[in-house]
């Protein structure tokens, strides 16, 4: 066990005899984050990568990094194997098993070298390159777009190129010859000279006793060979032939089906139910009182579903009972009005002097906006196999966040975490949704309680009614303006501060700005949301400039243009986009473009949408993205990115809408909550700026913009100024 | 006892004549590449082949199948050779989190089948009953359009596989 530093550390060692290991571990710095419930050791660590090279010369990257299709466990081996000189034909991809393996060191180190008699261990330090890590450790495992621009860049980069210097310099002894001479490629060294070649494997013995460079050289862009490439993604061809195996397909001997009925209104109890009835039906072995919620246990789902249907549930009534959409709408409106007349807003951002800006400007504009909740109406439902048993609990689950799973399952059951194993699957999407352990601890108390392995799957009706929401939110502004019609001041106060931090914040040069938010609580569940915060805020700001430029008469791309002088990447960005959209050229009558720019997870994202608007129906006909994400390790995957990004965003902006009646969620499936399909899908088109500044995310970022664009383009085609969300409840004329 | 042929192999099943086809094929005969996404035929997951017609199975009684052929998504390669479509779903790289995939490939060879060379509407038309949350409508239809494009002769599950009987209760 070697010697950590404040940041991390990197390791090497050997194992089967011969085989070579190489871990770095990146661990939080500020213990305080919301991640540092999770760390329980002073050792542990939330992001670690390995990397084995075997006998037979194959690469092995395992990272615990889970797949929910945005194709992370490629990239992430593109960046291994391109700093490794590895032959990519040769690199496969292992998903970390146990959570607890990558987050104790010592226990992964168990996990990678097996039984084998540990070799002496060698520990570095590694400076600099872990920087920039420790803001994005607030996040969640998968979640935040992390995976590229953290694991990827701090440690599969550094992962590689350490292990490859740790090979040549053994080659180097080896063969008695000078390092600078050597050269590796497609995972052998090379001695020109004397003509010598060998394959990594050869030297994999004596690198393990070697300690690894702390601060190894990275590869620049000019050097990248697999890295900027497209490679076939690992996961698809497991996709197209019914072979990938997700949480509901996970299965154990002598399992049991249960499927559940939770409280309509949160908050909820239950008070009692026919029980009878329910073990009256065929195949019904148990019914389990969860308290907020009455799940049945049988042989198989259906048998399950229809038994419930019978249950006849009754539940506590709630001070909630009469909460519905439009109450808690005013409630923000109320609060935000008070608390501004009051001064008693929580400050988020201030700059300038907004106050005398105000007092002093030719006119004042206000708006206000909103946004309702949203499901995430993940494909797959949600669902999770649990066995309890001699005081352990296995979990089978897709989840975005293992560690948390584990830890809250087991404060749950009232067992110790190490007792709780979670095995990963695939996932039917995730968007955040899959980071809350609600199902899975739901199935390891049915399990328990029942005594058999149970695998619970929600209906749809339960996933889109105990949803973790994205949050409604109010959202209101004014600007001054100067005598010019342009702003001199941006006030803007809203309902509820998640993450990230930034979401509010624009990139434009207005002198003072007062951004500030009120807390506005209710009873509904918050969950992060594809680009979370983003997603409402990019709403709204985009909407609010959109309108400051049609107040001083500019065009809206111009209009934003002007503003961005401090800002040339974002410049840039936006300028590809407009230029891609032929935004000069006019449109005929009845169609329109609208504009939008939005920086999140550390890429930078310009959308314009072009619609058009015939007898009130609006369609979508094109979407031209342009990103810049600073480098795209996989560029088709980006694009894949985008694409899903702003179908997602699109779906909501246009139709998403969870409403709230009698304390309870109105809507129930896919017939009452649409989604954009094959018919209403536009063309998407996405180019890419490689600006070799810091890299960003990928999954996220296509989100926010897509609902500003649309509702300014709507409003270029008809004059109708959308403020609340979704479209689908305007009417045009 | 009702008999069903699924992928060529003829199943007798003892199970209640209500109970969706879906879970059937998911839990009595462990064929998970068929996906549970809505329970009321609104997106599409669980779409296989009833007699060569696309249908959603989780709304149709395993009654309504019997004496039928059924092809899931584990019944349309040749053996070790993929579908022509979903060789094309590979090379456009379609899939994202995969799990709308089955179904969707089940459509498109449908459409495929009946319908050499679909145009725009044609794919709209026989696409839009399977939602993909990861919004890949553009590979899809791509991907539809590749395969168009060549001279692949389609295997025919229902006439080319062999056939077994097998007992379920």
């Amino acid at each position: 066990m070697g010697k950590w530093t404040r940041r991390g550390f990197i390791t090497a060692g050997v194992v089967g005899g011969a085989a070579l290991v190489v871990g770095v571990a990146i661990r939080p710095g500020d213990q305080a984050s919301k991640v540092a419930k999770y760390v329980k050791g002073k050792n542990d660590s939330l992001v670690t990568a390995w990397i084995k090279i075997g006998l037979d010369n194959k690469v092995t990257a395992i990272v615990p990094h889970s797949e929910m299709g945005q194709g992370a466990q490629t990239a992430l081996s593109q960046m291994l194997a391109d700093e490794l000189d590895a032959n990519w034909d040769d690199v496969s991809f292992i998903e970390a098993p146990a959570e607890d393996a990558y987050a104790n060191f010592s226990m992964a180190k168990g996990y990678i070298l097996g039984d084998a008699n540990i070799p002496k261990i060698l520990v570095g330090t590694v400076d600099g390159v872990f920087l920039q890590a420790t803001k994005a450790m607030h996040l969640q495992i998968t979640g935040g777009s992390a995976s590229v621009r953290t694991t990827g860049v701090y440690g599969m980069r550094v992962a590689g190129a350490a292990a490859k210097a740790l090979l040549l310099e053994s080659a180097a002894e080896a063969w008695q010859v000078p390092l600078g001479e050597l050269s590796s490629a497609l995972g052998y060294i090379h001695h020109k000279n004397s003509g010598k070649s060998a394959p990594y494997a050869e030297f994999a013995a004596v690198a393990g006793e070697k300690t690894p460079s702390s601060t190894p050289r990275l590869k620049t862009p000019e050097e990248f060979t697999i890295m900027g490439k497209d490679k076939p993604r690992f996961d698809i061809p497991a996709k197209v032939d019914g072979s990938a195996q997700f949480g509901i397909d996970a299965s154990v001997p002598d399992m049991k089906i249960a499927t559940v009925q939770a409280a309509p209104v949160f908050g909820a109890t239950v008070k009692g139910f026919n029980a009878e009835a329910v073990l009256a039906m065929p195949g019904v072995s148990n019914i389990v009182n969860l308290d907020d919620a009455v799940a049945v246990v049988a042989q198989g789902y259906w048998q399950a579903k229809q038994a419930l249907a019978l249950a006849d549930i009754q539940w506590t009534s709630t001070q909630e009972d009469l909460r519905n959409s439009d109450g808690i709408l005013s409630q923000f409106r109320n609060d935000i009005k008070q608390a501004r007349a009051e001064g008693k807003t929580e400050e988020d951002k201030t700059q300038g002097n907004p106050e005398a800006a105000f007092a002093s400007a030719s006119r004042i504009v206000e708006r206000q906006y909103s946004v309702p909740y949203l499901a995430h109406a993940c494909m797959e439902p949600m669902n999770a196999l649990a066995r309890v048993a001699n005081g352990r609990c296995e979990i089978w689950t897709g989840t975005q966040n293992p560690l948390g799973f584990k830890h809250s399952v087991a404060e749950a059951l009232e067992i110790d975490s190490e007792n709780v194993s979670v095995s990963n699957f695939f996932m039917g999407g995730g968007f955040g949704r899959r980071s809350n352990a609600d199902v899975a601890i739901q199935a390891a108390r049915i399990s328990q309680k029942t005594g058999h392995a149970v695998k619970l799957i929600w209906s749809r009706e339960e996933d889109m009614g105990h949803d973790h929401y994205r949050p409604a939110v109010a959202s209101d502004f004014r600007a001054a303006l100067g005598e010019n019609g342009l702003p001199t001041a941006w006030e803007n106060t809203f309902v509820d501060k998640h993450e990230p931090v930034e979401a509010p914040y624009i990139p434009y040069a207005i002198d003072h700005q007062d951004i500030a938010f009120v807390n506005s609580p209710t009873h509904i569940p918050f969950g992060p949301w594809r680009s979370v915060d983003h997603s409402q805020h990019g709403f709204f700001t985009e909407s609010f400039v959109d309108e400051l430029a049609h107040e001083a008469q500019q065009d809206p791309y111009e209009f934003r243009r002007g503003l961005l002088s401090a800002h040339p990447r974002h410049l840039k960005v936006l300028n590809l986009a407009a230029e891609k959209a032929n935004w000069q050229e006019p449109l005929p009558e009845g169609k329109g473009r609208g504009i939008s720019l939005q920086e999140s997870f550390g890429s930078i994202v310009a959308e314009v949408v072009e619609v058009s608007v015939n007898d009130g129906v609006v369609s979508v006909d094109r979407v031209v993205v342009a990103i810049d994400a600073g480098f795209a390790v996989s560029p088709n995957g980006l694009i894949a990115q985008m694409e899903s990004g702003v179908i997602y965003g699109l779906t909501a902006a246009l139709y998403g809408e969870i409403n709230i009646e009698n304390g309870q969620v109105k809507e129930q499936n896919f017939d009452s909550y649409p989604m954009v399909r094959m018919a209403t899908a536009p063309v998407i088109d996405t180019f890419i700026i490689n600006s070799h500044e810091s890299w960003g995310g990928a999954g996220e970022p296509g989100t926010p913009g897509t609902a500003p664009a649309l509702t300014n383009a709507i409003f270029a085609a008809t004059g109708e100024r959308i403020r609340s969300l979704p479209v689908s409840t305007h009417k045009f004329t | 006892m009702i008999n069903i042929t699924v992928n060529g192999q003829a199943q007798a099943l003892d199970v209640a004549a209500d109970t969706p086809l879906l879970w059937v094929i998911r839990e009595q005969l462990g064929l998970t590449g068929t996906k549970f996404g809505c329970g009321i035929a609104q997106c599409g997951a669980c779409t296989v082949h009833l007699n060569g017609t696309p249908i959603r199975s989780c709304v149709t009684p395993l009654a309504a199948a019997a004496g039928a052929h059924i092809t899931t998504i584990e019944g349309i390669a040749n053996n070790d050779k993929l579908h022509p479509v979903q060789e094309a779903w590979v090379a456009e790289q379609v899939p994202q989190c995969g799990y709308c995939q089955s179904g969707q490939i089940m459509s498109a060879v449908a459409l495929l089948r009946d319908n050499a060379n679909p145009s725009d509407q044609d794919i709209d038309q026989a696409m839009s009953g399977n939602v993909c949350r990861c919004g890949m409508y553009g590979r899809i239809r791509k991907a539809i359009k590749t395969v168009a494009g060549s001279p692949v002769q389609m295997y025919n599950p229902e006439t080319d596989a062999e056939s077994q009987e097998v007992q379920h209760g």
